[in-house]
């Protein structure tokens, strides 16, 4: 099993959220997040004085997927979250020891 | 319901006619001085009218917008008075207010040209007033009314796009309305409509014109599936008690003059708003819902709205029939029809402002009559007023949907009128003005 973590814009959202459900992904976590990478966050201005702030809003989605599914899920992200302009955001696959679904106690691929 | 407008101490002008001094010797003879009361009530009511824009409809309506779109909002509706104020003075109120002109629009004393200190404006008894006082008083008007589209268009619409639409709308729209009901000569003044304070020129063009601008633009992304709560109903609700304030100027300013008939209007924008805004938070309990701050800011604005046209033209009575009748049709509108028929008035200019003034101008009809203890003598039959003004509603909603479509087409192919996916997003605040309104 795989889980991805994937930082994305927030726009994009709904449209990469839409295509993980065709594919197949059963559930995802996704929280409002603030960071920055190259595109280094952007400047504000009040009343003339500008003010650059680090942190820009992104969307982290949190997916776990088998092994099958995995490269499908990072494909479609990567396709879905890319507008080809600086900021899109990255996505991150880790090895996942084992998942349980807790109203269960089922576990591995079945728990996802 | 102004009276012709006549220059009685146009000196400068007398002075380029050919019969210079024989005009010289007339206008030196019934040369009229303002009675300084009227003048600085007038001056008084400008400014209330002023406190209607900035803060009233900024707080108002930004405060039922989402957080990231909260400056956007009442950014928009600062560079919109600001810009609509400048256009006032440079062709506004000679498109408006003549001193040539014919049944559509006016011309003539481009750039106050021929307006000093020393003109007058006539009022509706034999007084008169500083005529600087009636560009002014005039002026917010036009203002508040452009900024009151907005309210339609919130948290979608490119600033730049804005912009643009402003001095476009105000020429092609606004003006000639305002000349048609509001000037000597004009269609629906010598129709006999009754309009005291804006009901057709301020509300059911700002309400009819939004709308049409909704539907150009489109719904904002998300809507209606997505909730959309107002992030500051506590703004809202200063904004709401700014508007009600600002009103009194609104509509008892409208009668020109400090007398009697400001008095009426006055005491009409109390009750009828009052009665507005209980009205709106029953039926919410009619309904099944509970009786919310921003069912009682909607019907106070219904209230007001709906009294416009009608505060020198009723009674009391009249007046709180007009906020009830006013609030239910305004709830139904924005409760039910905005729903079925899915356009996306964000704000509810239409069906606030719109409709209440829709309801507002052909109620006037009603309660201008004698027998609702209205200031009417009754001279002009119920049926026959009922007829005008319908009639005036009727110009005016063409009028006005038919040339925001004109020029919404234009701005929309010159610069677009939408902001990208991404920054209505991300919030117009920062998108298009780079700042927060909450750190």
């Amino acid at each position: 099993m795989k889980f991805i973590i994937a930082v994305i814009k927030p726009f994009k959202l709904d449209e990469v959220r839409e295509a993980l459900g065709d594919i197949g992904v059963a559930g995802m976590t996704v929280t409002e997040v603030k960071g920055f990478g190259r595109q280094k966050g952007q400047t504000e201005i009040y009343r003339g004085a500008e003010y650059s702030t680090n942190m820009l809003p992104k969307v982290k989605l949190e997916i776990a997927a088998s092994d099958d599914l995995a490269p499908q899920v990072v494909e479609t992200i990567q396709q879905t979250a890319s507008t080809e302009a600086i900021g899109d955001g990255k996505i991150f696959v880790f090895d996942l020891a084992s998942a349980t679904r807790i109203r269960t106690g089922e576990t591995g691929d079945t728990a996802l | 319901m102004f009276r012709t407008l006549s220059r009685t101490a146009a000196l400068g002008l007398a002075l380029l006619t050919p019969a210079a001094a024989f005009a010289q010797e007339a206008a030196e003879a019934a040369v009229a001085v303002p009675n300084p009361g009227n003048n600085a009530w007038m001056m008084t009511a400008t400014v209330l009218v002023m406190l209607m824009i900035l803060p009233g409809l900024a707080l108002f309506y930004g405060g039922l917008t989402r957080s990231k779109n909260m400056l956007s909002t009442m950014t928009q509706i600062g560079a919109t008075a600001s810009l609509a104020m400048l256009v006032w003075v440079m062709w506004g109120y000679s498109t408006a207010f003549g001193p040539e002109g014919n049944a559509f629009f006016s011309w003539g004393n481009l750039f106050l040209s021929q307006t000093d200190a020393a003109s007058t404006a006539a009022t509706f008894t034999d007084e008169v007033i500083s005529e600087f006082v009636f560009i002014s008083f005039q002026m917010t008007f036009a203002a508040i009314t452009a900024a009151l589209i907005l309210g339609a268009t919130a948290e979608r619409m490119k600033f730049n796009a804005v912009m643009l639409f402003v001095p476009l709308w105000l020429t092609i729209v606004y003006f000639p309305i305002a000349h048609m009901v509001w000037a000597g000569g004009g269609l629906l003044f010598e129709d006999g409509a009754l309009d005291f304070a804006g009901g057709t020129v301020v509300h059911i063009n700002a309400g009819v014109s939004g709308l049409v601008l909704a539907y150009l633009l489109g719904k904002r992304r998300g809507y209606p599936a997505e909730p959309m709560p107002p992030h500051s109903m506590t703004l809202t609700m200063v904004g709401t008690g700014l508007l009600w304030v600002g009103w009194f100027g609104f509509n008892a300013g409208s009668a020109l003059e400090a007398d009697a008939s400001a008095g009426l209007a006055m005491i009409n924008t109390f009750v009828a708003t009052a009665a507005g805004a209980l009205t709106w938070m029953v039926i919410e309990r009619a309904a099944g819902h509970k009786g919310s701050a921003l069912g009682f800011c909607s019907g106070v604005i219904a209230g007001l709205v709906a009294v416009t046209p009608a505060a020198g033209n009723s009674g009391p009575f009249g007046a709180i029939l007009l906020g009830i009748v006013s609030a239910a049709v305004c709830y139904f509108f924005v409760a039910k029809v905005k729903a079925k028929l899915g356009y996306d008035d964000s704000l509810d200019a239409f069906g606030i402002h719109g409709i209440g003034g829709i309801v507002g101008a052909v109620g006037t009809a009603v309660v201008y009559q004698p027998f609702l203890a209205g200031p009417g003598d009754g001279s002009v039959a119920l049926g026959a007023q009922l007829w005008v003004q319908i009639f005036s509603v009727l110009v005016t909603i063409v009028w006005a949907g038919i040339g925001t479509l004109v020029v919404g087409m234009i701005v929309k192919a010159l610069i677009g009128l939408r902001v990208t996916e991404e920054a209505e997003v991300d919030g117009l605040d920062i998108s298009e003005h780079g700042e927060r309104a909450y750190n």
